[in-house]
């Protein structure tokens, strides 16, 4: 079995970047680490669309080494506070981008 | 240039900190107390409401601290986004707060507040005239939207901050205002290159979050003519280079770049390095002066709602609880069409099961049997009576539900009596936009006051 990305980091977050973008923040523990991540066959923009079910096109990927972080970013599927928003902070959204494998 | 000091007690006004703290930045040459009051990171409830997410005496304690600390020094205090979402009875309110502090401690101060709300009707004129444009994922807006916007503020950059300071007052009770903007004016004043400036007010917008201890306390920059710095002012906490560098990535969609309202500012060249072991030296960063725009926020009501919350902790329905989550839900939202003669999208019937994919919704891919699972039934109707009226109807089954093939009616744990809980307005945030602007003051406006004198 693959590892996942949530075994290989020290932590994933996520947090609303203002009403209606969403960002998820990957930090490695080690340069290696953050290699593994960063050129992962499995962490791709079509990748994480299809754990988010959005368009690939709306998905923004940087890869920062000096601090060792993958970070995401994407607009909400649903506006923060609207009659389908079940994560008001966004705060709990980082669990699918966890759980992906490095190898799927 | 001489270097510019600015204390930050913490990321939030309300949010609590000491007398000791603010007494040790001081010590090291504080020019400016400066502090954030607010956000949208808690939801469009406290825009389209005008309602503060801080208790007064929350308010009131830290800012009888600063007040207190401020004029001794004889140095300013600025605030922004009074009152969480910046609306003009949100300024008021804290302005108000600052004047009750005044007369009890016999301070006499000089007040600015900078009110930031929006006309509705100025803001359709400015439609009409082709300033306002979309940011992504937002598309053009038109003044039905504006029309359901409950409250409307505009973000303040520096400019209305450095302006009141230029009057020569003592505290500054600012609308709404990017989280920056506080930070960055007195050095912007003070004539400090911008990209320090705007790069040292990101670090320090949230206080102690960018320090090894996110908990404890604020922090105090310093910038110059080549960059800046930052350290903590607990004593138990430290600055390390990537305790910094990567606060850039908090709630922030681009790592590297920033808007302000008056241009942006770029990190692509920051070089992060320790002075010691609790401070740290940033240099490098840019910022780019563009066109004035500013940011408009807007909150509307988009129904009302109510909620009915049933515990399950039965095993055998729990290994089934995707079945019957969605029976439920389809069985009421029949129910509502068949008694109300009402149906989505004007009536919304969900059923979120906490514990078991309340969160998540379908994105979630862990199908385990949960131990126990809170069924929240909710109903978003066009006015409360309905909403109710929705939950009220599904309360017999939200108690009774069985699984298909059931032989008897098992009864859940309900939390409350009454059982429907009537939640109010429901708010959304409706606009993602700018105002392309003449100058970074023109939808702002200041009164300057003196009180406790």
């Amino acid at each position: 079995m693959s590892p996942t990305i949530g075994d290989v980091a020290s932590l994933v977050r996520s947090k609303n970047a203002g009403p209606f973008w969403q960002t998820l923040d990957v930090f490695l523990p080690d340069d290696d680490a953050f290699r593994r991540v960063a050129e992962a066959p499995g962490l791709d923009e079509a990748t994480v669309a299809r754990a988010y079910r959005l368009d690939p096109a709306t998905v923004r990927i940087f890869r920062l080494p000096d601090i060792r972080v993958v970070k995401i970013s994407f607009p909400r599927p649903t506006p923060q506070g609207g009659v389908h928003d079940r994560d008001m902070h966004a705060g709990q959204q980082h669990v699918p981008l966890a759980r992906l494998p490095l190898h799927p | 240039m001489p270097e510019t000091h600015v204390l930050v007690p913490a990321g939030m006004l309300g949010a609590g900190f000491t007398a000791e703290a603010v007494d040790r930045g001081i010590a090291l040459g504080a020019h400016a107390i400066a502090i954030d009051g607010g956000s949208t990171d808690s939801g469009p409830y406290y825009l389209g409401a005008a309602a503060p997410k801080m208790p007064a005496e929350a308010i009131t304690a830290d800012l009888r601290v600063m007040l207190l600390a401020a004029h001794r020094a004889g140095i300013p205090v600025i605030i922004g986004s009074a009152g969480t979402s910046g609306t003009d009875v949100g300024v008021d309110w804290v302005a108000g707060l600052v004047e009750d502090l005044a007369r009890e401690h016999g301070l006499g101060l000089t007040v600015a507040r900078i009110y930031s709300e929006q006309d509705p009707d100025d803001l359709v004129a400015l439609l009409d005239a082709g300033r306002i444009h979309p940011l992504p994922p937002a598309g053009p807006l038109d003044a039905a939207t504006l029309g359901r916007c409950r409250h409307v503020v505009g973000l303040m950059g520096a400019e209305p901050i450095i302006a009141a300071l230029d009057a020569g007052v003592d505290v500054v009770v600012g609308g709404r205002a990017t989280d920056t903007a506080v930070i960055a004016a007195v050095p912007l004043r003070r004539g400090a290159p911008a990209g320090p400036a705007w790069h040292a007010a990101k670090t320090a917008e949230c206080g102690g979050q960018c320090t090894t201890d996110p908990r404890g306390g604020g922090v105090l920059v310093t910038v110059d003519d080549e960059g800046f710095t930052v350290e903590p002012l607990e004593e138990t906490s430290a600055c390390t280079p990537t305790s910094v560098a990567a606060h850039m990535i908090y709630e922030n969609a681009d790592p590297h770049v920033m808007r302000e309202p008056s241009g942006t500012l770029d990190v692509r060249g920051a070089r992060y390095r320790a002075l010691d072991d609790r401070r740290v030296r940033v240099t490098g960063s840019t910022f780019t002066p563009q066109s004035p725009t500013v940011k408009l926020e807007g909150s509307g009501v988009v129904g009302y709602q109510s909620l009915a919350l049933a515990g399950i902790r039965d095993p055998e329905v729990l290994a089934s609880i995707d079945v019957w989550s969605k029976g439920l839900r389809d069985f009421v939202a029949a129910k509502v069409r068949d008694v109300l003669g009402r149906e989505e999208p004007e009536v919304v019937v969900e059923v979120r099961c906490y514990g078991w994919d309340a969160v998540l919704g379908d994105l979630d891919d862990d199908r385990t049997t949960p131990r126990e699972v809170g069924a929240v039934l909710i109903a978003t109707a066009p006015d409360q009576e309905t909403a109710t009226k929705v939950v009220k109807l599904a309360n017999p089954y939200l108690l009774h539900m069985p699984l298909p093939g059931m032989d008897h009616l098992p009864s859940f744990a309900f939390l409350s009596s009454p059982a429907e809980i009537p939640r109010g307005p429901l708010y959304e945030f409706l606009l993602q936009h700018v105002v392309a602007v003449e100058h970074p003051e023109e939808l702002f406006r200041t009164r300057i006051e003196e009180v406790g004198r």
